[in-house]
């Protein structure tokens, strides 16, 4: 590495992903640099999802190498694991809210119990960050009376909170109904501008279009083609993309 | 007349008062006793368990399996009758409380842990995304739904086995159907038997109005 190339902020080195006899993802490479939004498509079952859940671990990678900011995700303990992982922001698809507790309490569990920031601290980041996603005024309700839309950014909140040097997100607004998915988006753009690194996996390629700064196309467990969202949208190169690319405008058509 | 003078006995009910009342405390702090142990001990076993090393699960499950078995007036048979004859000798109050609690506990491990592994994997993982270990996740993720979840059928365990205190009276623990039987060996009054019936709806009536209170206050939509 030369002193002129930045540390990336996440970086996957060689990534295999078994899971039995089925190879996933196979020798997948991909560097995102500080404040970089790379945006990943491809077709159901590419390993998307996958790759993903191997950069916090919630999958164990078979063979390769996961870095954020240069220290080493794999091969370290569990404790040591548990404090990389604040790092590591996650949006999943499901939201996954704690559905015992308020939005509030969502936001500074795991700042009281994985940071150990004291209560006031902790109550103020959260109303921070609830502020940030539109949902100050929701910090005292519970998810059941939030919508979908809400909920998912409650649960952006809860990992913002955090201060996470990348956010990771896996179809953040596919559950969602379509109109709630602009609120979701805008949260993102907003984080974007803000100087956020983030691999958003979606489906939502008008955002792609305006907001990454990098596409990443998958299939079949590798990464095909990787550009500019103009080079990858407008002049895809390989068969794969191109079948893929006009397979999704068909849908949305 | 003659059928209150059978079974309510002013006089009778004056003799056996302060005797009963005596046998009412000892079923309550039994009853509390083993249902704060039971609890306990029972999520602890399902949070052991949830670790899945088989060595710690096996046994587990085997617990589980022989204490829902067994009747538990048995266990305490074979425990207050059996251990003197190896030279362990245990308070009888002692035995009853030993046995329903671990019977207590078999149910709720077997309960919480039916929740646990139906909670959405995605519950887990939330936590653990976000750097709370295993246990931490345990404790403020999973635990707190599992018991919201199951509160009644938490409570009525926890009631029915409360009830199971009258086994108690065969092994000599002094509580109340105990003391009411031998009540109503001396006097030939059925009086003191009813006077027992009393006593637990006394306890129990109101246990179950909590539980009633307690199911509709932790009640939210999942
Ligand atoms: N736990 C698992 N056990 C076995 N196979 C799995 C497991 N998780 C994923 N797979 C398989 O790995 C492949 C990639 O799945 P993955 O979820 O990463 O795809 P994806 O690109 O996210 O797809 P989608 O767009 O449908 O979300 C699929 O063939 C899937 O069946
Ligand atoms: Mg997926």
């Amino acid at each position: 590495m030369t002193a002129a190339q930045p540390l990336p902020t996440l970086e996957i080195t060689a990534l295999e992903k078994r899971f039995g006899e089925t190879q996933v993802l196979r020798s997948i490479d991909l560097k995102v640099q500080n404040g970089e939004l790379v945006f990943v498509i491809g077709p159901s079952g590419s390993g998307k999802s996958t790759m993903l859940r191997c950069c916090n671990r919630l999958e164990e990678p078979t063979s390769g190498a996961i870095h954020v900011s240069g220290k080493p995700m794999l091969g370290i303990p569990r404790k040591e694991l548990d404090r990389m992982r604040l790092q590591v922001g996650m949006v999943f698809q499901g939201f996954f809210l704690y559905p015992h507790l308020t939005a509030l309490k969502n936001v500074t569990l795991a700042q009281r119990k994985a940071l150990k920031r004291p209560r006031a601290e902790a109550e103020a980041r959260a109303l921070e960050m609830l502020d940030k996603v539109g949902l100050k005024h929701k910090a005292d309700a519970m998810p059941s009376e939030l919508s979908g839309g809400q909920q998912q950014r409650v649960a952006i909140a809860r990992a913002l909170a955090l201060d996470p040097k990348v956010m990771l997100f896996d179809e953040p607004t596919s559950a969602l109904d379509p109109e709630l998915v602009g609120s979701v988006l805008k949260v993102m753009r907003d984080l974007r501008e803000g100087g956020m690194t983030m691999i958003v996996v979606s489906h939502e390629m008008q955002f792609a279009r305006e907001a990454a700064d990098r596409v990443v196309f998958m299939d079949g467990g590798v990464i095909v083609e990787e550009g500019p969202p103009e080079e990858i949208f407008g002049n895809p190169k390989s068969d794969r993309l191109k079948a893929f690319l006009s397979r999704v405008s068909g849908e949305a058509a | 007349m003659d059928f209150l003078d059978a079974f309510l006995n002013p006089e009778i009910i004056a003799r056996y008062l302060p005797a009963l009342i005596r046998a009412v405390w000892v079923t309550l702090w039994i009853s509390v006793l083993v249902v704060i142990s039971g609890l306990a001990l029972g999520a602890l076993l399902a949070g052991l368990r949830a670790y899945q090393k088989r060595w710690l699960s096996w046994p587990i499950v085997l617990f589980a399996d022989l204490m829902r078995a067994l009747p538990p007036l048995v266990l305490m048979l074979v425990l207050f009758f059996g251990l003197p004859s190896v030279g362990i000798i245990l308070a009888d109050w002692f035995v009853l409380y030993l046995i329903l609690t671990l019977v207590l506990a078999a149910f709720v491990e077997e309960i919480f842990w039916a929740t646990m592994t139906s909670l959405p994997r995605g519950q887990w993982e939330a936590g653990a995304a976000t750097g709370l270990s295993f246990l931490q996740v345990l404790l403020h993720v999973i635990f707190p739904q599992a018991l919201r979840m199951n509160i009644p059928p938490l409570v009525n365990r926890s009631l029915t086995i409360s009830k199971m205190t009258a086994y108690g009276s065969v092994i000599g623990v002094k509580e109340i159907v105990s003391v009411a039987g031998s009540a109503q060996a001396f006097s030939g009054s059925a009086t003191p038997l009813t006077m027992a019936a009393l006593a637990y709806l006394i306890i129990f009536y109101p246990a179950m109005l909590l539980s009633r209170y307690i199911e509709n206050r932790f009640h939210y939509e999942h």
